[in-house]
């Protein structure tokens, strides 16, 4: 970007903020219509976080209620950090997170410059490469595991065969996505669906490209890759970095994917897949809402980090 | 004045939000809806759902009563009847429970009896109830909890015209052994016909239903008398190894991902050649607009090895959570379908063979049900009257259930082992690697109990 410094025309006024010289009462009136909205948030939000910590360190096991409810001070958060199975389900969320949100950043940057050119029919392209997106991630995932995967009846298995058959081969192969690459089973539909998002978030740094700058560059005998590599990347940084942030953010969460396609087997179980296990099969109240106490906490370290060294980014991208 | 228009506008919208909240709350608590009208939540098997295709037509034409359906898969719905009634949020007036839970719940208080219902409802013919359904739905004060809408065990499907074609007969009677041989003759791996379907999916409820019936026969138990665990034992290794041996030669694709639905259709898509499975399923296979190969099929008991019986008990039972407020048009709905009213309609109106059967002796002697389930009727009720929830082994046990343990522990146990035993399938795991492991979780259990 050009460093550009912006100065206030004198007739706009810069945004009030409170001094210390407004009265209490003009101080509340300001912030009065930002009360109820505060008020929901802190009612739907921290109320329940609140309770969670108080449950995590009560035992209460839904199977026994005639054990009751008792207070077990940190018993529930030596039994998370004593069990194995969870370490697992931290590896596997960084394991997913990061394959998906990079290859469907790299294809979402590729469909973005295709989708950056004028061609006839451009918007009926970009319309349905947007679809994934708008498709329930359940539906999805059900989709993927029969229409897709499924190794009798599905599209996958049913290519390689045909494929095979030309060849002479006639007898179904024995390989299945499910069986030999369960994690790569379970990326797929999430990298379907993510990357019409990056694409998009993409497609609006390439736009807002300045067509002058371009054209100056080219005038000056660069190179197609010259200006992509000097030029669009360095404009299209903050833009990535973006759509990696809000990317992770969600696919730490995936669930429908992991449910429907595997139930957790063969290594794919990830953090909220565990805690949803824990509470479904043990029905140990205290034990599940310490598991969901530490996931916070280690979100909230992770995205302090990554959110300071975003913002860093940023600041540098803008000098 | 702009002050005081903030002030109003900030007024209202606290109004709003308050009034969401309280619309937010008296909704989780009443769930809804008029006086007429109840809700059921049910497990999505084939007979629930031709109970919801039937329902607006006929019960609530007649009583007036709408009732709101919400299915969900078995794993989800156990969980979510659970927290429901645990909490006692009352969202629902009556549930589909199985013969694991009856015995639990209504100990923690969870269910409302109904045995004063059914003895009051002279419609009901309580007394028709085939009597290892109603023991199955009685709570340990002997009241009745639950009413059974079908009852099942265990058997063997085959395809008739595939064995004849190699030449083969299936014994009445097979083992385990038998049935093998037979996998492995009928498997094709270039046509891509699976010699058996047998369920992989992880769940005590999924895996562990088939299986622990072959652990069963094979000789051994989850728990001996004393809760010792015995996931390990040399009977208990045999049989799992016997079953994912079958399985990764023999059986279909992907087993890991196979469940109860996954073995129907591809038994009814002509992809399976013999399935070991309930005896509910057999009737949408019989049924030539939802199957391939309806009237190729031949049924034979559950395979057995030490054992003489080995077919499981189960049934789905519908059943009031305590905090049901409805509790009368609860009670009308039950008994309408659990009816032998209700089975007629089915007859006439989709066909016999997609009875909800199984727990009434009367529907066993109706003439057109027996003509459309001739092949596999009388098989079914021996197999439900031989099953014996209190031994179904060779030793004695310290829980009932024949194809579980019944104590609150076991489904998360069961869960946890299958997937272990998946491992094996996948072949990321050793047969011997996955049962220690179980063990290990087994001695969790049976150590609660041991010291009680």
């Amino acid at each position: 970007m050009t460093a550009t410094t912006v100065e206030y025309a004198p007739d706009v006024a810069p945004p009030r903020r409170a001094s210390p010289g407004d009265s209490f009462r003009a101080r509340m009136t300001r912030r009065l219509p930002l009360l109820p909205a505060l008020t929901f948030t802190v009612v739907v939000t921290q109320l329940p976080f609140l309770y969670t910590i108080y449950i995590s360190l009560v035992g209460w096991d839904r199977d026994h209620p005639e054990l009751g409810k008792k207070f077990v001070g940190l018993k529930n958060f030596r039994a998370v950090f004593a069990d194995d199975s969870l370490r697992s389900a931290v590896l596997v969320t960084v394991e997913l997170t990061a394959f998906v949100v990079v290859v469907a950043v790299l294809i979402g940057l590729g469909l973005a410059l295709l989708l950056d050119r004028r061609f006839f029919g451009r918007g009926l392209a970009r319309t349905l490469l947007i679809a994934p997106f708008l498709i329930m991630p359940m539906a999805a995932a059900l989709l993927w595991k029969h229409a897709f995967y499924n190794a009798q009846f599905g599209l996958i298995n049913g290519i390689i065969n045909g494929v095979r058959g030309w060849f002479g081969n006639h007898t179904p192969t024995a390989w299945s996505i499910l069986t030999d690459h369960p994690l790569i089973a379970v990326a797929l539909p999430l990298i379907w669906q993510w990357t019409p998002f990056m694409m998009l978030i993409l497609l609006a740094g390439l736009q807002s490209q300045s067509g002058e700058v371009l054209e100056a560059a080219r005038v000056d005998g660069a190179s197609n890759w010259q200006i992509f590599r000097s030029i669009t990347l360095p404009h299209l940084r903050q833009y990535i970095e973006l759509s990696v942030l809000l990317g992770s953010i969600y696919i730490l969460q995936a669930f429908d994917a992991i449910y429907t396609i595997t139930r957790g087997i063969s290594n794919t179980t990830n953090l909220p897949f565990a805690i949803f296990e824990t509470q479904v099969d043990s029905g140990d109240y205290g034990l599940t809402s310490a598991e969901g106490v530490i996931v916070v906490i280690g979100t909230i370290i992770v995205a302090t980090f990554a959110l300071r060294l975003l913002s860093s980014l940023f600041k540098e991208g803008t000098r | 004045m702009p002050t005081s228009r903030l002030r109003t506008t900030a007024v209202f919208a606290a109004v709003a939000v308050v009034a969401s909240l309280l619309a937010a709350c008296s909704g989780a608590g009443s769930s809804g809806g008029g006086k007429k009208s109840i809700n059921v939540l049910m497990v999505g098997n084939s007979q629930m759902t031709d109970i919801q295709k039937l329902t607006a037509d006929n019960f609530t034409k007649d009583t007036g009563i709408k009732v709101n359906f919400t299915v969900l898969d078995e794993n989800s719905l156990r969980a979510k009847v659970q927290d429901d009634v645990a909490n006692k949020t009352g969202a629902f007036d009556v549930v589909t429970i199985g013969a694991y839970e009856v015995p639990i719940w209504s100990k923690n208080g969870w269910l409302h009896e109904v045995s004063s219902y059914a003895d009051k409802d002279a419609g009901f013919a309580a007394s028709d109830i085939l009597a290892p359904m109603k023991t199955a739905a009685s709570g340990p004060d002997g009241k009745l909890y639950g009413i059974p809408f079908y009852g099942e065990s265990s058997m063997l499907t085959y395809r008739k015209d595939l064995l004849a074609a190699k030449g083969l007969t299936m014994p009445e009677h097979p083992t385990w052994q038998q049935v093998a041989d037979i996998a492995a003759k009928l498997d094709d791996k270039k046509t891509g016909m699976a010699g058996i379907c047998l369920r992989g999916l992880k769940g005590w409820g999924e895996m562990f239903a088939p299986l622990t019936t072959v652990v069963n026969t094979f000789g051994g138990t989850w728990f001996d008398q004393g809760w010792n665990a015995q996931v390990n034992s040399p009977e208990f290794t045999q049989a799992v190894s016997f079953y994912t041996d079958l399985v990764k030669k023999y059986g279909e694709p992907d087993p890991q991902t196979s469940g109860f639905v996954e073995c129907q259709n591809a038994v009814g898509q002509g992809k399976a050649a013999m399935w070991y499975d309930a005896t509910s399923g057999a009737g949408k296979l019989e049924d030539p607009s939802q199957s391939k190969v309806a009237g190729k099929l031949g049924f034979a008991f559950a395979p057995v090895d030490k054992t003489k019986y080995s077919g499981w008990l189960w049934s789905w039972d519908w059943a009031m959570p305590s905090t049901t407020k409805k509790s009368d048009a609860a009670w009308q709905f039950i008994s309408w379908a659990s009816s032998k009213k209700y089975e007629n309609l089915v007859g006439t109106k989709l066909g016999w063979s997609r009875v909800p059967d199984g727990k009434r002796a009367s529907t066993y002697d109706i003439p057109q049900y027996q003509q459309a389930t001739s092949a596999y009727y009388k098989l079914v009720k021996e197999s439900i009257e031989n099953a014996d929830p209190a031994n179904p082994g060779v030793q004695k046990r310290p829980a009932i259930g024949v194809q579980f343990v019944d104590i609150p522990e076991f489904a998360d146990l069961g869960d946890k082992v299958s997937a272990y035993v998946d491992d094996v399938l996948t072949g990321a795991s050793s047969v011997k690697a996955a049962l220690d492991k179980g063990q290990k979780d087994a001695e969790k259990v049976g150590a609660l109990y041991r010291n009680k």
